[in-house]
């Protein structure tokens, strides 16, 4: 992080605060009895700022999993393996940006890692469909995933995306025929498989490449069966209905973790991921060994049935 | 008769006349139905004796569930499974009214306790596991209890190693079960591989409409994807796309013929054809008794010796 983080819409009373620290200290030298009122205030915004953390609503959360300086994919490879390698294409015709793919170590452990990105400048945003991937792009993380097969390597999955790019081409490529065949070939797989919400996990996109023996999610992520702006617009036919929207479908990654569905949360650095990347791909480094280390004592078999065996649970229905 | 008189009778005239009103809207509605397609006014019965195909445009109307079952069945065959699974409520979501509202609603107007119906039947005489979705309930949406039933029903074809047909018609997952909804791509794919590990038979119909999150599991996932003429599947639905190229699409978009022209389906089969098409499907794949093969393998030799000598 070179830059400073941007403050988020409900960190304005802190922003507010900070000015007038700022402001006081500028005046220090020429008035040293200030030095009390810093301290009083300094104090008043620590207090203020972890009570604000404390207490996120779903759509704090979902501002800060979309935060424009969250640390993405290539964040987290590159911090975790700076000499990782990256793999390009499907071997079919075409190389999606949005879904990076690579070789990497991540302590002893070698692992085939997978992830949507996002983009930073606008020219990368662009070019990455502002991280939604193509076909082409679920196709590449599916020839790797049968790359992970045969050299017996885990797979480490990131997701932070919006959803499937809902594009002309993307139809004509079928989008939906590459995310189903993922679902049905990452089930298949008999290494284990260690997905990550780093953002956003927006719906059929995301678990295209999230269907893993362990799900984790950051704090701060969000994981949703569609987006809240299309929740809120089908549902509430509203577009400002946003906030109900992320509150009633519970999307954060505390409420999914008492779903059964997330296995664990991975603590971000205080006022979310941006504030410090090394922290992050720190604190999901060792979560993501944590479970590879567990998982290793099964046998492939074992390692199958076990992925077959959470999403088979999956579900919440009564027999009348 | 005087002039109050008068005038309380054509009162009376005019009340009885609004009484004996030929036929309620609804009613009307229940004899003729207009093709959306080329706006032929078309008798109800005939048009069900039909398939619900439109007989002069050949447009497929949007049938339940129940219809499906009785087209592509033999009459009397089919075996309703696990048909008390109901939804739970199990965020308790709330929009503009509670989910188990919108549920008995939904089942109030469809008379289905969820919006897709599974069983064992056979298809002229051959057995075989079949799931059918209604889009009249709920929109066809994938919730759990969709999810668990397509399950169940592929885990039944794998133990009587039956073919398994699923027909369907859906918008999507159901956003009031939220991620549970999504859970249930992961969940009926999932059964499905171990099925197509079986070397067992799959056939996908996708009828009018499919997308979202059924046409990005369980439906694009068959052996052989066969699409309903004029029915429309994709994934995104066709204002999202305008919305983010900022382009028109073309009018055909996401047509079962589009689709096949971009090599998506296998076929593009009318409902009048769609049982025996099926069946012939399913005699293909069957491993040929063991009798039948051996003389024909046995003809076949004497065939090549007799060119030989």
């Amino acid at each position: 992080m070179d830059k400073k983080p941007v403050p988020l819409e409900f960190e304005q009373p802190l922003e507010l605060l900070a000015q007038q620290i700022d402001a006081l200290e500028k005046q220090l030298a020429d008035h040293p009895e200030l030095d009390r009122d810093i301290e009083r205030l300094q104090k008043q915004y620590d207090q203020l700022r972890r009570s604000l953390y404390s207490k996120l609503r779903a759509i704090d959360h979902l501002a800060i999993a979309r935060h424009p300086q969250r640390p993405y994919t290539r964040d987290y490879f590159q911090r975790w393996d700076a000499c990782w390698i990256e793999l390009h294409g499907d071997r079919k015709g075409a190389d999606d940006p949005a879904l990076v793919c690579g070789l990497l170590h991540m302590g002893a452990m070698r692992v085939v890692a997978v992830g949507t990105q996002k983009g930073r400048s606008l020219r990368d945003k662009q070019q990455c469909n502002f991280g939604m991937p193509q076909p082409e792009g679920y196709r590449k993380a599916l020839r790797l995933f049968h790359h992970a097969e045969k050299f017996r390597l885990p797979v480490v999955t990131l997701i932070d995306t919006p959803g499937a790019y809902p594009g002309m081409t993307a139809e004509e490529h079928n989008q939906a025929e590459a995310i189903a065949v993922n679902l049905l070939e990452l089930s298949g797989l008999t290494v284990p498989v260690i997905a990550v919400v780093t953002g956003e996990g927006g719906s059929g996109g995301a678990l295209a490449i999230g269907v893993a023996n362990r799900i984790l999610m950051l704090e701060h992520s969000v994981y949703s069966v569609i987006s809240p702006e299309g929740c809120a617009s089908i549902l509430w036919r509203s577009a400002d209905k946003v906030s109900e929207a992320c509150q009633a479908m519970k999307m954060t990654a505390r409420e999914i973790m008492q779903l059964g569905i997330v296995d664990g949360v991975i603590d971000e650095p205080l006022g979310g991921a941006h504030h410090d990347y090394d922290v992050a791909a720190e604190n999901a480094k060792r979560a993501i060994i944590q479970q590879l280390e567990e998982l290793s004592k099964h046998s492939a078999e074992e390692i199958r049935r076990d992925r077959q065996n959470k999403f088979r649970r999956i579900g919440a229905f009564a027999e009348a | 008769m005087d002039l109050k008189e008068w005038f309380a009778s054509r009162q009376k005239r005019n009340e009885t006349h609004l009484v004996k009103q030929p036929l309620t809207t609804e009613e009307y509605c229940a004899l003729w139905t207009q093709c959306f397609q080329c706006r032929e006014l078309l008798y109800t019965r005939d048009l069900r004796n039909n398939l619900h195909v439109c007989p002069k445009c050949q447009y497929h109307f949007r049938i339940g569930a129940l219809q499906r079952i009785e087209q592509l069945t033999d009459p009397d065959t089919f075996e309703e499974i696990d048909p008390d699974l109901v939804s739970t409520d199990p965020l308790g979501f709330f929009d503009t009214d509670s989910y188990p509202n919108r549920q008995a609603e939904a089942t109030r107007k469809s008379g289905l306790k969820e919006a897709i119906i599974t069983g064992l039947c056979k298809i002229d005489s051959l057995k075989a596991a079949l799931g059918v979705m209604d889009f009249g309930h709920f929109g066809g949406s994938m919730g759990s209890v969709v999810g668990e039933k397509v399950t169940r029903l592929t885990e039944r074809a794998q133990e009587k190693k039956l073919p398994l047909i699923l027909v369907s018609s859906s918008g999507g997952a159901r956003m009031q079960e939220g991620i549970l909804s999504l859970m249930q791509l992961a969940k009926t794919s999932s059964a499905l591989k171990t099925f197509a590990d079986e070397g067992l038979l799959y056939i996908s119909i996708l009828s009018e409409p499919t997308y979202g999150g059924v046409t990005a599991s369980f439906a694009m996932l068959g052996d052989i994807i066969i699409a309903e003429p004029g029915a429309r599947i994709g994934f995104a639905g066709r204002r999202v796309i305008e919305q983010t190229i900022k382009q028109k699409l073309p009018v055909d978009f996401q047509t079962a013929e589009y689709l096949m022209k971009n090599g998506q389906v296998d076929l593009v089969v009318e409902r009048q054809a769609l049982k025996e098409t099926v069946a012939r499907l399913i005699r293909f794949h069957q491993p040929p008794s063991p009798a039948p093969a051996f003389v024909e393998r046995k003809d076949r030799k004497t065939v090549t010796t007799a060119k030989k000598s």
